[in-house]
């Protein structure tokens, strides 16, 4: 038996020396982490149960922020009144993410550390190289099978896609993630690959995610989520967007906008071009198509995930323009 | 062996019991109260854990094998390769056609396809087993694979001349047709991907073999079993009385049935073996990669004048799998000349197999879509089009239908649907961003036939029990058994109890192609009514019988109580008169074989498919038919296809129960929105390896993409095609579907995707 041995931590502070041990994960939801076991992908010397740490899934919102406890599950916080009202885009994120039965298992932390769908990263027995899994081994997405690759944000060393929902939303609505001693921008936390495709999350060794907070705003209470994927439900995004507006009194000129971007990047992506482009212009649909076309600005594809160029943008024009209609 | 219960209203009981009744499954709560195992779930003293280990190359030569590192590991029991694996002799193929070669390895040396076993561990645990193959390392001498069928190494295959059907002169009346046209039709990799994954508990008893093993062949995997360790065919046991899903892939013993048998057999302990989900991807195969083209010459009027077709499929470089691209081409519409011919081509695969229609479902994708595109050349409604091509007989075997309700079909489904409202040009129907697309493709099936055995014992109690070794994987075997022997024998379906599953009781041959309703009904019919004969004849000739004296010709049993037919004298329960004449049981065995049937030829009908009846034979040409009617959206931003209606009318002649003939339509129709839309096994062109081989990845429909599906039946009894006048249920359903889809999307959007599935990178 591939032996490991199991901490069950009872407080933060338990989790947190508990994780600074050599080869030590944490497990919440555990969808992720044993699926990765199954996969020989994830080896932890030490599982550490997070799962029974008192007050670490509370849901607190307010006008100005949602309060959000790593241990908080997902189909709880997709169900939250406060949410639902306060921020959607967040709500909607988390309720066209993964299926029913993963949801009420899953949390918001261990939602956050999920890892790429890069199905050669996920196969270490058939593909060995994976610069993500074994740094320096090289890349075997690369000239294979990319239907699903990353267009923004890829280095020569890694094309994977980041795959999650939530976290397109929480760096849309600048949200940050609580760490204890650091606090940081979910936007930051995310790494993307670069030379060091092995480092996803900003997180070292003894941190543990206790929170996030996202603050309020008229864009996020004006918010959605728009997720395309060729099956209606229970599959990662060919490309989706996290978008915010707020309006100027006269009903059609745009004066605050948030755009993020799922499913076409190696990380959660702000698309900020998009955004500056459209602040101060009418809300008009010729203007919203060409504006958000800026967020391809850099993309390099790899032959099969060429379609995502033409189709991010058409995602976020159309989450724009499903806001203007809800007014 | 399983016993089932069901109790029910009285007043409703009589007319939902009877054949044709809308009966629901009798083991429905034995499997959602989980009182139904299977066959993993037998629990047994000293079993043991086998867990293989996969090429990691699709094609070259195992050099070396280190088992030191895995021997050595905790729990672990035994390390094989193919240098330690006891040695098995060759089994016959399906056909009963002797093996190729004396011996079988079930772990290879050649590696002709990624996955393939290569070794395997046993272990005491099923954990110490999955840690321990871990620690095997194999060595290869890699060669360069043909990984599929673009391959450039791939070639242009082996000509399969007993597909090859021809009358007329094709070309030429093509090349002289005023409107013609000519497409190519893909249809990718396809699985099963049944819930409930392959594999086995093996265990020997001195040279007696039992498998508990997920079966649509109990009989056929049995003589399987038997040839590779060279015991009677009666030594082996195979149990599987319920099954999760098969779609075609569980009808034979594979390489890893071997693996955990020969185990069994050298540890001398049982072992269970289970594919993990990956396995299930590479272990047997899925439907073959399919290309056809598709040439279709017409008067102006839109008649046809010719059709030529060419189709390949891949099969394995070390096994032959033929899909019959022209199986429908050759018989859906009237022409006058006409030209099928089929290659199949090797790639480095596991051999492909038999998933629901195979054959009809990808043929039925080529002409249902080309005689599309007809229709658009010549500016006709597709459903039009069809109607002006009918054929009136079998167009290749010239032999008249034994039933087509195939008109009637379109004339349902096209009412129902609301078709006559459908405006013909592409692009012409939308509902604020999404294009609205309607679609027609018909679907067929033949009637496959075959002989069948089954066992009726009448029990004092006056109960009764129904034995064979067929099989109900859903599809509801257990419930018109009961039905059948119910209404033969006269008495409630709640005094029946049928048992399937194992092969120790009366044989059956496999359960495929839609034929094991019109075997299995029949030779129950035929065993019950013997039984009754004997129960009637005995009531009027014991002396110590009520209703001897009474000199009558006759009984009847209704309600389980007998009586003289017209209610006169005594009545009696079942159970009443075998305890006056001092009966324990009536045992009637029944099939439906001809009388000089020899006992070589019985083994032959149940453990072979080579004994199963042409539908063409005598006089008729029997097939089931139906037509699909679907209402696509495409959003067309994002080219995502959503299928919002489908109404089918299907004719599989008489229904022996509604409820579960429209629960097999529907699962199939549900099937096919699937590959329509989602599935494909995509091949790392590399590596010639499934890269999502799993469920997360490989995209079956969920219960978000299915809309309501309205099934109309139209069929009328068949005599000519089973006792009881059925015809195939279960596969006809997703025949068509794919076409009707495609045909959907063009009218949605102006844009023929003659690749399925029909994804939004597609579209966009
Ligand atoms: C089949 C499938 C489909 C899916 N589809 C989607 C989808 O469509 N969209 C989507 O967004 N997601 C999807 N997911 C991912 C799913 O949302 C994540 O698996 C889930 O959110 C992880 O949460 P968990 O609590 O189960 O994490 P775990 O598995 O327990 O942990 C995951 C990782 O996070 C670490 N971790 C957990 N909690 C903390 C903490 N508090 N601080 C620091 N580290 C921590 C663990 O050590 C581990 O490495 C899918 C998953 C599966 C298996
Ligand atoms: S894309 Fe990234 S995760 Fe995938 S194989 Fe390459 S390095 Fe590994």
């Amino acid at each position: 038996m591939r032996d490991f041995s199991y901490l069950r931590a009872d407080s933060i502070e338990a989790a947190r020396n508990a994780a600074a041990l050599p080869g030590a994960m944490l497990l919440a939801g555990g969808t992720t982490l044993i699926d990765l076991a199954k996969c020989g992908v994830a080896e932890p010397a030490t599982v550490i149960d997070i799962s029974h740490i008192e007050g670490l899934n509370a849901v607190d919102v307010t006008a100005d922020r949602a309060l959000i406890g790593a241990l908080a599950k997902m189909s709880h916080v997709a169900d939250h009144a406060e949410v639902k009202s306060l921020f959607p885009a967040v709500s909607e994120a988390l309720w066209q993410a993964a299926s029913a039965q993963l949801r009420n298992m899953a949390t918001i932390g261990g939602n956050l550390m999920q890892r790429t769908r890069c199905p050669y990263f996920r196969d270490p027995a058939n593909f060995p190289a994976c610069n993500k899994r074994s740094p320096g081994s090289g890349c075997s997405a690369i000239g294979g099978v990319t239907l699903g690759h990353a267009v923004l944000g890829t280095s020569e060393a890694c094309i994977a896609t980041y795959p999650g929902d939530l976290a397109v939303a929480l760096v849309a609505f600048d949200a940050e993630v609580d760490l204890g001693e650091r606090k940081l921008k979910v936007e930051d936390f995310f790494l993307a690959p670069g030379a060091t495709a092995e480092q996803e999350h900003d997180i070292r060794p003894g941190e543990v995610i206790t929170a996030i907070e996202i603050p309020g705003s008229a864009a996020a209470r004006r918010s959605t989520y728009l997720k395309v994927r060729d099956r209606q439900s229970y599959e990662f995004a060919a490309a989706s967007a996290a978008v915010g507006l707020e309006l100027e009194g006269d009903g059609r000129t745009i004066r605050d906008i948030r755009v993020a971007l799922g499913g076409v990047a190696t990380k959660p992506w702000r698309a900020r071009a998009v955004e500056e482009a459209l602040k101060g212009k009418a809300l008009d649909e010729a203007t919203i198509r060409e504006a958000s076309e800026l967020a391809m600005e850099g993309a390099v594809d790899h032959g099969a995930n060429h379609y995502k160029i033409a189709l991010a943008p058409r995602v976020i024009a159309r989450a724009i323009l499903k806001l203007g209609e809800t007014a | 062996m399983t016993v089932h219960d069901m109790k029910h209203a009285a007043s409703d009981s009589a007319r939902l019991e009877a054949v044709g009744g809308r009966l629901s499954r009798v083991d429905g709560p034995a499997k959602i109260t989980g009182a139904a195992h299977y066959a993993f779930e037998q629990q047994l003293e000293g079993l043991t854990h086998a867990v293989l280990v996969g090429a990691t190359i699709a094609a070259g030569k195992v050099t070396a094998i280190d088992t030191r590192a895995a021997e050595t590991a905790p729990g672990v029991l035994a390390v094989l390769t193919p240098d330690t694996i006891m040695a098995l002799k060759g089994a016959s193929d399906w056909f009963g056609n002797p093996p190729a070669l004396s011996t079988y390895c079930p772990l290879a040396r050649e590696v002709t396809f990624s996955g393939q076993h290569v070794a395997a561990v046993v272990a005491e645990t099923f954990e110490q087993a999955v840690a321990a193959a871990a620690l095997v390392k194999v060595w290869y001498d890699e060669t360069p694979a043909i990984v599929d069928l673009s391959d450039g190494k791939a070639g242009d295959g082996i000509p399969i001349d007993a597909m090859a059907k021809e009358w007329g002169d094709a070309q030429a009346a093509f090349a002289a047709a005023p409107v013609r046209i000519c497409a190519a039709y893909n249809t990718p990799r396809e699985f099963q991907a049944a819930m409930e994954p392959h594999g086995l508990i093996a265990r020997w008893e001195g040279d007696e073999l039992t498998v508990w093993e997920p079966s649509q062949w109990l009989d056929g995997m049995a003589r399987t079993y038997a040839e590779w360790f060279g015991v009677p065919f009666e030594n082996v046991r195979l149990v599987s009385p319920y099954i999760g899903g098969g779609f075609g892939s569980k009808a034979l013993a594979l390489a890893h049935s071997a693996v955990a048998a020969a185990a069994a057999r050298m540890l001398g302990r049982p072992v269970k073996l289970v594919l993990n989900r990956p396995q299930n991807f590479t272990s047997y195969g899925g439907r073959a990669a399919t290309r056809q083209t598709v040439a279709i010459g017409a008067d102006r009027d839109g008649k046809i004048q010719s059709i030529v077709h060419r189709g390949v499929n891949e099969t394995a470089v070390d096994g032959m799998w033929v899909e019959p691209l022209g199986s429908v081409t050759s018989i859906m519409y009237a022409t006058p000349n006409f030209s099928s011919k089929q290659n199949v081509v090797r790639v480095n695969t596991v051999v492909p197999g038999a998933k629901r229609a195979p054959g009809e479902n990808p043929s039925a994708f080529g002409i249902e879509c080309a005689i599309d595109e007809l229709a658009y050349e010549l500016g006709l409604d597709p459903l039009e089009m069809r109607l002006i091509n009918y054929a009136e007989q079998d167009p290749h075997a010239k032999k008249p239908w034994s039933t087509r309700q195939l008109r009637e079909a379109f004339a349902a489904g096209a009412e129902a649907f609301g078709w006559a409202k459908r405006s013909n040009a592409p692009r012409s129907m939308r509902e604020d961003r999404q294009l609205i697309g309607w679609g027609v493709a018909a679907g067929t099936y033949p009637v496959r036939r075959a002989h069948g055995e089954a066992v009726v014992n009448i029990l004092a109690d006056g109960s009764v029990e129904v034995e064979s070794s067929s099989i109900d994987m859903g599809q509801g075997t257990y419930t018109i058994l009961a039905q059948t022997a119910a209404e033969t024998l006269g008495v409630p379906v709640s005094q029946v109890s049928v048992k399937l599953g194992d092969s120790h009781f009366a044989r059956a041959g496999v359960t495929g192609g839609s034929r094991l309703a019109g075997v299995m009904t029949g030779a129950v019919h035929k065993a019950a009514g013997q039984a009754l004969d004997e129960l009637i004849g005995l009531a009027l000739s014991d002396p110590r019988s009520p209703f001897h004296r009474l000199q009558a010709n006759t009984l009847v049993v209704k309600d389980g109580r007998i009586a003289s037919p017209r209610g006169e004298g005594p009545e009696l329960s079942i159970a009443e008169l075998m305890s006056v004449v001092g009966r324990e049981r009536i045992e009637a065995k029944g099939d439906t074989l001809p009388a000089r049937t020899t006992p070589e030829e019985r083994y032959a009908n149940y453990t072979t498919i080579a004994k199963s009846i042409p539908h063409t034979e005598g006089d008729y040409s029997r097939h089931s038919w139906c037509a699909h009617f679907v209402e696509v959206r495409v959003d067309e931003d994002f080219g995502t296809v959503r299928v919002s209606r489908v109404v089918s009318a299907l004719d599989s002649g008489r229904l022996y129960n509604p409820k579960l003939a429209e629960s097999q339509w529907k699962g199939g129709i549900i099937m096919g929105i699937g590959q329509a839309l989602l599935e494909e096994g995509i091949v790392d062109r590399r590596h010639g390896r499934i890269v999502n081989g799993n469920f997360a990845d490989y995209m079956l429909p969920t219960n978000a993409d299915i809309p309501d599906i309205q099934t109309i039946s139209v069929g009328i009894p068949d005599p000519h095609s089973s006792a009881l006048g059925g015809k195939g249920v279960g596969e006809l359903g997703i025949v068509g579907v794919a076409p009707a889809i495609a045909n959907a999307v063009f009218h949605a959007t102006g844009k023929r995707v003659r690749d399925l599935p029909i994804t939004l990178e597609k579209l966009i």
